[in-house]
């Protein structure tokens, strides 16, 4: 499809994908016009699921690949990093732009969505999400912007974005850093509610710290999907020496994590055989330790496969985290357990299929993904490839 | 600041006649509607919901032997220190001086969050609205301001309600527990869960068994998410000062490069 020098290729997952989408949109009028409990298993019990659970934090926590590349490239300048660093900023948008529709579609009276601007509950930690959140999320167009004036010529404006760049730079780490930690200090309150192997007063560190390791690990599976997608070459050796980031901060993490249970004295509850303490014993071995042995012994983490394989168990187990903060833990004070309706799921398919959409188009038409070395002889070899 | 006042639920004196729930009804003008969220549970015991602000819940329990019949009237508990105000970003949830947690639903965003902090979960959600609102026992504020009792207090024909100055009350709880050793558990719920409340509760059997939340701390909730909140100012300025330093020192050893040669559009072509 060409409309101007715009172009979308349609092909017929792209249809599907599409198809989905309409689906979710449809769903979504219905949720507008008869309430939240004509399409989802929500309950005074269960006030939040699977849009906040998943779209929400895990989304935002999958987007954390936006500010650690922002860190690690345009402050430290590592810039063997470059390559892929528009495209993890890219993600991040959209992946925010996913969580903020998802929470819109799931605050009962969206009319005022407007007014914590204005009545400052700044007790509430839910506060500083929602600013964060929609802070960042400016910051993020705005950063977006000086790429998209580079594809609609406008260099007067380009070249005021690139003047503000330092300042978006630094809030577009400082506001992450900020609300990835709120979102887990969300559950702090749930004091008596959350069970004590998630429950603590690191929620916040944890959950900022796992986001931020997440991004390297999100960036090569991104990165491998996308080469696979159009063909071309994935960026591995970068894929690779980012994986030192990852290793390092995940021992981080281990240790906090053994510290802080030792601390509390939750050591006990980890073999109480209920199905919370097998849960945490499944993300804790099978999402932490598996994946920092696979980057720890180099005949793994030598193979493009290997990389591949532990990121994916990276990323699969930061969501399994926030699933199990958001569902596993708060079971036993629901008294009941939770599972999301089928109307529920469709409308997170539709969400998440806007999103790799909204990717390709955007891929596919503005300077993203760099360029292929041997696509364009004379020019393509500017990759700085210091280290 | 005005008095705290508070109400003293005597269990044992309870026969379970729904007084209470009919005032309730009457006063705050609740016609019975759909029942919103979850499943419309038959038997066990009666749920708050939406449009019923306040219920009597029937528990058989052990006690010295026999089994024995008590009646648990519930509402909220109207925090010192709500958790459900303090994560409210909105402000529609308020501890008002008088006592009652009040909630105006000019200003509820619907976000729920309210229903997560709260540790009693008392608050209910219109789940079949579209625009729905959080409701919950408002311990009737117009009727406090006004120097009466809650409703409900008024039409309990079995004193097992007395309204008061929270200081009174306790001092009145714990008098009542010094006359009769034998009769009462000596703890009082409501003097120090969640940072203490305004609706106190004395019983002759222990309160896990008639379906009192445990664990609660004592600690009102809201400073827990203090100790972590108050340190958001410092981590943004700090860890700003530290990205710009790092920015400006990192500038120098960078290479100037031209992004707009290093990147381009796909090619979609398959
Ligand atoms: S009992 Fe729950 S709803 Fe009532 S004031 Fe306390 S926290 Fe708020
Ligand atoms: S649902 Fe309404 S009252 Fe509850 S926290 Fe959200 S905005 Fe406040």
């Amino acid at each position: 499809m060409e409309v101007g020098n715009w172009s979308f290729r349609i092909t017929l997952p792209r249809v599907v994908l599409i198809g989905l989408v309409l689906v979710a949109a449809l769903t979504a009028l219905y949720r507008f016009i008869f309430g939240l409990g004509a399409v989802t298993n929500l309950s005074d019990q269960w006030p939040w699921g699977l849009w906040i659970g998943f779209d929400l934090l895990c989304g935002i926590a999958l987007a954390g690949g936006g500010f650690s590349t922002a860190l690690i490239v345009h402050v430290l300048h590592r810039d063997k990093y470059l390559p892929v660093a528009r495209a993890a900023l890219l993600t991040s948008l959209i992946g925010y732009l996913v969580a903020l529709v998802s929470l819109f579609l799931d605050i009962g009276r969206w009319y005022n969505f407007w007014r914590p601007f204005f009545f400052w509950g700044y007790h509430s930690v839910l506060f500083e999400v929602f600013w964060c959140i929609s802070l960042y999320t400016l910051v993020q167009i705005l950063e977006f912007g000086e790429v998209f004036f580079e594809r609609v010529r406008a260099p007067v404006l380009k070249g005021l974005l690139q003047k503000l760049m330092p300042l978006l730079l630094i809030l577009g780490i400082v506001l992450p850093t900020l609300h990835q930690s709120s979102l887990g200090s969300l559950y702090v309150i749930a004091v008596n509610k959350l069970h004590p192997l998630w429950w603590s007063m690191l929620l916040p560190f944890f959950f900022v710290w796992s986001a931020f390791f997440l991004g390297p690990a999100m960036v090569t599976l991104e990165g491998t999907l996308a080469a696979r997608a159009y063909r071309r070459e994935p960026e591995t050796p970068l894929f690779r020496s980012l994986t030192r980031v990852t290793l390092g901060m995940m021992l981080v993490y281990l240790a906090v994590k053994l510290i802080d249970l030792g601390y509390r004295g939750a050591f006990p509850r980890l073999f109480e055989g209920s199905f919370e303490s097998h849960m945490y014993l499944v993300e804790m071995v099978g999402f932490v330790i598996l994946p920092i042995i696979m980057y720890a012994v180099p005949a793994i983490s030598r193979k493009t496969w290997g990389v591949l394989a532990a990121s994916c168990l990276v990323v699969g187990g930061v969501v399994f985290n926030r699933l199990n903060v958001v569902f596993t833990g708060m079971a036993k004070a629901a008294g009941q357990p939770y599972f999301p309706s089928v109307w529920e799921f469709l409308i997170t398919l539709g969400m998440w299929s806007a999103l790799i959409l909204v990717y390709c188009f955007l891929v596919e038409n503005f300077p993203i993904l760099p360029k292929e070395k041997h696509s364009s002889p004379g020019e393509g070899d500017k990759c700085p490839e210091r280290g | 600041m005005g008095r705290s006042q508070a109400v003293l639920v005597d269990i044992t004196k309870c026969v379970g006649c729904e007084s209470c729930v009919v005032a309730c009804r009457l006063y705050n003008d609740l016609k019975p509607g759909p029942r919103a969220g979850g499943e419309a549970k038959p038997d066990g015991p009666a749920e708050l919901a939406p449009d019923r602000w306040t219920v009597v819940q029937s528990f058989r329990v052990e006690k010295d032997g026999s089994r024995v019949r008590r009646f648990v009237k519930r509402q909220c508990f109207h925090c010192l220190d709500p958790a459900c105000a303090s994560a409210c970003f909105a402000k529609a949830l308020q501890k008002t001086p008088e006592g009652p947690v009040v909630y105006n639903e000019k200003l509820c965003v619907g976000c729920r969050y309210c229903m997560i902090a709260c540790p009693f979960e008392v608050l209910r959600y219109e789940w079949d609205k579209p625009f729905p609102r959080v409701l919950k026992c408002q311990m009737c504020l117009a009727r406090i301001a006004n120097d009466q009792m809650p409703a409900c207090v008024s039409a309990c024909p079995t004193g097992a309600l007395t309204f008061g100055d929270r200081d009174k009350i306790i001092a009145e709880a714990r008098q009542r527990q010094y006359s009769r050793p034998d009769l009462y558990v000596s703890q009082i719920y409501g003097l120090t869960e969640a940072g203490g409340t305004s609706w106190l509760y004395l019983s002759d059997v222990p309160f896990e068994r008639l379906g009192f939340p445990t664990g609660v701390p004592e600690r009102p909730l809201p400073e827990y998410t203090w100790a972590v909140l108050r340190w958001t100012p410092h981590l943004f300025v700090g860890w700003g000062a530290l990205l710009a330093v790092m920015y400006l020192y990192n500038r120098r050893r960078a290479v100037a490069h031209s992004e707009e040669e290093m990147y381009a559009p796909v090619d979609a072509e398959e």
